[in-house]
């Protein structure tokens, strides 16, 4: 005969937090709604914004259909702007990474002062974008330009006609693109470095010891494991640079004469300056169709980085 | 003799490499180094040498910078938008990240990516809304504003981050808190928070220098000048008309980003783990 | 003439020694075990033959030439690794056409060679699967295949069973031992497990802390060890080891048993207090100690299932024996010396 156990009935809310299917929901509440009021909402708010007449010296709202988009799209200036996002983000993504893997194969040999090699490698990306681009403002002076000195002592450039580094239009095109190339090529060396040790030593020594030199294993082996790896850094790497608005708004406001805006430097002249939100939030959202081009590529290279 | 002269042909040119890539990188912070302690006369002279001192070094553009300007204000200002905006990010991506990782099945991981993916989404295409909205909601020039926008997007990183961490600690020690009398919720701050500190650690940081970084809603927000964070005020208020003070500018763009630049360092690969999902140790 | 061959390899990694001069050879046709606990050197060896690694100092020799300025792919040699080291982008048929791309092989002849080895191992029908889409045990037959392609003088493999489930063990060592004598070339293997090297090496060589302890056959290792270190290493449950004056004794629990099995031969006598049984099926093993005699640890005797235990119990002291021919005796050193005059009780 055994006993059984009488256990006292306990008031319901007692297990309230024991049940998963409550407490689940409940701790990530706060940050769907957080992102929900605070990105979502405000991006049907743009185009909300894009469709109507709506600018601060006539808050009211009219519709207008696609005119705005129609104003902007015939706008040379908006053009303009285009081809230079465009021309901005590959031209950096291309310099930058491919100096990025160059550095990170020159990093990750062993050499004295490697470590402090990588820490000063590494500070362009991670100091905060206004200040480094302060920086390059200095160095791209009309007058003091640093690199106008050198050019200019070492003889290759006339000092009755100094570049305008930020004031002719296609030495401020190169100016920008440095510069953001110069931001990222530390994270593509991060990545690179991290992507490489990633590939087991096994698969590296079973290469060599089937024959393949360097460059085969660098490119027939190494490159393709990594692939999923990389496409995230470039994903992320032409996100920065394709949405950048403070790179070209300290360097050159948009100019000379609106020839280096981008979209995002564009927007902010037109939508705040301008005071003219209607139009401006039409011109931010030419950034919607590439960032979901952008966002498709890194849902697949995230589904294949466990090869 | 020639594979002795081929060895030092190598490695002098592999060293040539690394030198001019490091100067490429660190080229502009020396600059503004060494600009923050030239005199103005040996700034602004056309034929000065500029690599290096040709008067005395100087402090002078440093007393004005602390002195004569709202650096001090501005600094104080970031520090307080940073502590609380990773106040709001602890408390809202811990719990999520956790939620996520022991949700069963795919859709946790699916909830996950799709939170991460926000982060994708730039300032640059949500400033102009949330102008209206900021301004409508009376915060307009406040660093306040900022504190409430910020955590859009440090939760998304941040919860990714945890949740990849959360993944990781084994689901035995939580079920034995549970078996000896916790609750769900209990047995999470009991036995997953202790463990849990590098990664929060991680968090706080990033979480700081996300903020820290900030340049566009800081712009788009603030104008009054004893509101902005030290990204903003730096490079808006050091400048008087068309005159750049070139001197306080670079000192105070060194002593702003200090601090971002040990933070990252330490935590780079932590950071990388994260953005690459996990797919990189 | 050997097929691979060491001279005096020894390998310092900073102040330390991994591999402390050991010289030994593989003949043509061979499966030559390398066997020894975790950390003794023998992988660093087998890496020093495959040419991933610089010796210190000393030579290797392939089919009689000294190759330790060639690197791996000029060695003639083929290596399967732990992981196995499948390219996992590539699919099954490129992996092992992959080292005959690297040596310009043309496409009809890499054909032909992939598909002979793909069909020798039995994995024809998972040319276009991916690594990630294959068990352990058809991971492990790729790579086989992709070191058989290259038609080496010498396969290298770096304890590739150790990643298998325990059933699978045993099917896969026959197999493996199966396409050795069947391609009929030289293989050295790596292993830490004693039944491995003992079911499968037509020679074993023991090593233990960079140092090689003895070369032989199954038989001479099992049967007349070196010294304390392979009659400990080799055996389960390991060699009894009892102290006497000048050294030590040994005999294996399966020669220790109780007087009446052993009737006639010439038998030392041994007090055995049994302290438990374990039964396990198909055989007993007993634990316990002897009269008198420090052991290193438990004394063990090792009794054949159908033999009876009347009167064995726990607690209580039993004559066991062993024959004299079973006995070993070992020096102060832990090395094997020869028997002293047979003298009855004690030894």
């Amino acid at each position: 005969m055994t006993a059984i156990a009488v256990i006292a009935p306990r008031p319901k809310s007692r297990f309230l937090l024991d049940r998963p299917e409550l407490v689940g929901p409940l701790f990530i509440a706060p940050a769907i709604l957080y992102v929900f009021v605070l990105v979502a909402l405000p991006f049907f708010l743009a185009i909300y914004y894009s469709v109507s007449a709506f600018t601060i010296f006539d808050p009211s709202y009219r519709f207008v259909g696609l005119k705005n988009f129609i104003d902007v799209i015939d706008s040379d200036i908006f053009r303009r702007t285009l081809i230079n996002t465009f021309v901005f983000t590959i031209g950096a993504q291309i310099i930058g990474l491919l100096l990025g893997k160059f550095a990170a194969m020159l990093l990750m040999q062993e050499f004295p002062g490697r470590g402090l090699a990588r820490a000063l490698v590494v500070l362009p990306w991670a100091v905060p974008v206004s200040l480094a681009t302060l920086a390059w403002l200095w160095m791209f002076d009309s007058l003091y330009s640093v690199i106008n000195w050198t050019l200019v002592a070492i003889g290759l450039m006339d000092p009755a006609h100094r570049w305008q580094w930020l004031g002719q239009q296609d030495l401020a095109m190169i100016a920008v693109t440095v510069v953001h190339a110069w931001r990222l090529f530390p994270f593509g060396v991060v990545i690179f470095i991290a992507g490489f040790t990633s590939v087991p030593k096994d698969v590296l020594d079973a290469a060599t010891v089937d024959g393949a030199g360097f460059w085969r294993r660098n490119y027939q082996i190494i490159l393709p494991i990594i692939a999923p790896i990389i496409m995230i850094a470039v994903i992320f790497g032409t996100v920065f640079t394709f949405t950048d608005l403070s790179v070209v708004y300290l360097l050159t406001k948009g100019g000379p004469i609106n020839g280096t805006h981008v979209l995002g430097s564009l927007a902010f002249q037109v939508g705040i300056l301008s005071g003219d939100v209607a139009h401006g939030a039409a011109i931010c959202l030419f950034l919607f169709p590439f960032l979901l081009v952008a966002v498709i590529f890194l849902l697949r290279a995230l589904r294949r980085r466990e090869i | 003799m020639t594979r002795l002269a081929r060895k030092i042909a190598r490695e002098s040119s592999f060293y040539a490499a690394v030198i001019t890539l490091v100067t490429f990188a660190a080229f502009p912070f020396y600059w503004m180094l060494i600009t923050t302690f030239k005199t103005e006369g040996d700034l602004y002279n056309l034929r000065s040498n500029p690599y290096w001192f040709n008067a005395a070094p100087t402090l002078e553009h440093l007393r004005y910078l602390f002195e004569d300007t709202l650096f001090v204000q501005w600094l104080w200002n970031t520090a307080l938008i940073g502590v609380c905006v990773v106040a709001i990010t602890l408390a809202v991506a811990v719990p999520a990240g956790y939620s996520l990782a022991r949700t069963p099945g795919r859709s946790g991981e699916n909830l996950g990516i799709g939170i991460f993916l926000t982060y994708l989404v730039p300032p640059t295409l949500l400033f102009l809304p949330l102008s209206r909205l900021v301004s409508d909601f009376g915060l307009q020039d406040s660093l306040w504003s900022l504190v409430v926008v910020y955590p859009t997007f440090t939760i998304p990183f941040c919860t990714w981050l945890l949740m990849g961490f959360f993944k990781s600690v084994p689901r035995e020690i939580e079920e034995a808190a549970i078996v000896d009398g916790c609750t769900v919720l209990g047995a999470f701050v009991k036995t997953v928070l202790p463990l849990s500190v590098p990664a929060i650690l991680t968090v706080i940081i990033f979480a700081f220098t996300l903020t820290m970084q900030e340049f566009v809603y800081a712009l788009t927000f603030i104008s009054s000048s004893d509101e902005k964070p030290v990204t903003l005020g730096v490079a808006t208020d050091l400048i008087r008309g068309d005159i750049f003070y070139w001197g306080e500018l670079m000192g105070a763009a060194l002593i702003a980003s200090v601090p971002v630049a040990i933070a990252y360092n330490l935590f780079l690969d932590r950071f990388i783990s994260g953005i690459t999902g996990g797919a990189v140790k | 003439m050997a097929a691979v061959a060491t001279h005096e390899i020894r390998k310092k990694f900073g102040d330390v020694v991994a591999v402390d001069g050991i010289s030994l050879e593989a003949r043509d046709g061979e499966f030559m075990v390398l066997l020894g606990p975790s950390g003794c050197g023998k992988t660093t060896l087998l890496r020093i033959i495959a040419g991933l690694e610089k010796p210190t100092s000393g030579q290797v020799l392939i089919d009689g030439q000294v190759v330790n300025d060639m690197p791996p792919r000029g060695r003639g040699i083929a290596m399967v690794f732990q992981s196995y080291g499948l390219y996992p982008h590539l699919t099954v048929w490129n992996n092992i056409a992959f080292p005959l791309r690297t040596q310009g092989t043309a496409r009809p002849e890499i054909k032909r060679k992939v598909e002979w080895a793909a069909g020798l191992l039995g994995i024809g029908h998972l040319a276009q699967r991916r690594p990630r889409e294959l068990s352990g045990g058809e991971r492990q037959r790729v790579a086989l295949a992709r070191a058989l392609v290259r038609d080496p003088t010498v396969f290298l493999l770096d304890e590739p069973l150790s990643n298998l489930d325990a059933k699978l063990r045993a099917s896969a060592r026959s197999e493996l031992k199966q396409f050795q004598r069947t391609v009929r070339t030289a293989t050295i293997y790596v292993t830490h497990d004693q039944v491995e090297a003992m079911g499968m090496g037509d020679r074993i060589a023991v090593i233990d802390h960079g140092k090689l302890r003895q070369v032989g056959t199954p038989t001479e290792i099992y049967e007349h060890p070196a010294d304390e270190f392979v009659a400990s290493f080799l055996g389960t449950p390991p060699m009894n080891l009892i102290e006497r004056e000048g050294g030590s004794m040994g005999f294996r629990p399966e020669n220790f048993l109780p007087k009446e099995l052993l009737n006639g031969t010439a038998v030392v006598e041994f007090p055995f207090r049994v302290d438990r049984v374990e039964y396990l099926g198909s055989e007993h093993i007993l634990y316990g100690a002897l009269d008198g005699r420090a052991a290193k640890r438990e004394v063990t005797a090792k009794l054949p299932a159908h033999a009876t235990l009347n009167g064995i119990s726990p607690g209580a002291w039993h004559a066991f024996a062993v024959r004299e021919t079973e006995l070993r005796y070992f020096d102060r050193d832990g090395r094997n010396t020869q028997r002293p005059l047979t003298r009855r009780y004690p030894p």
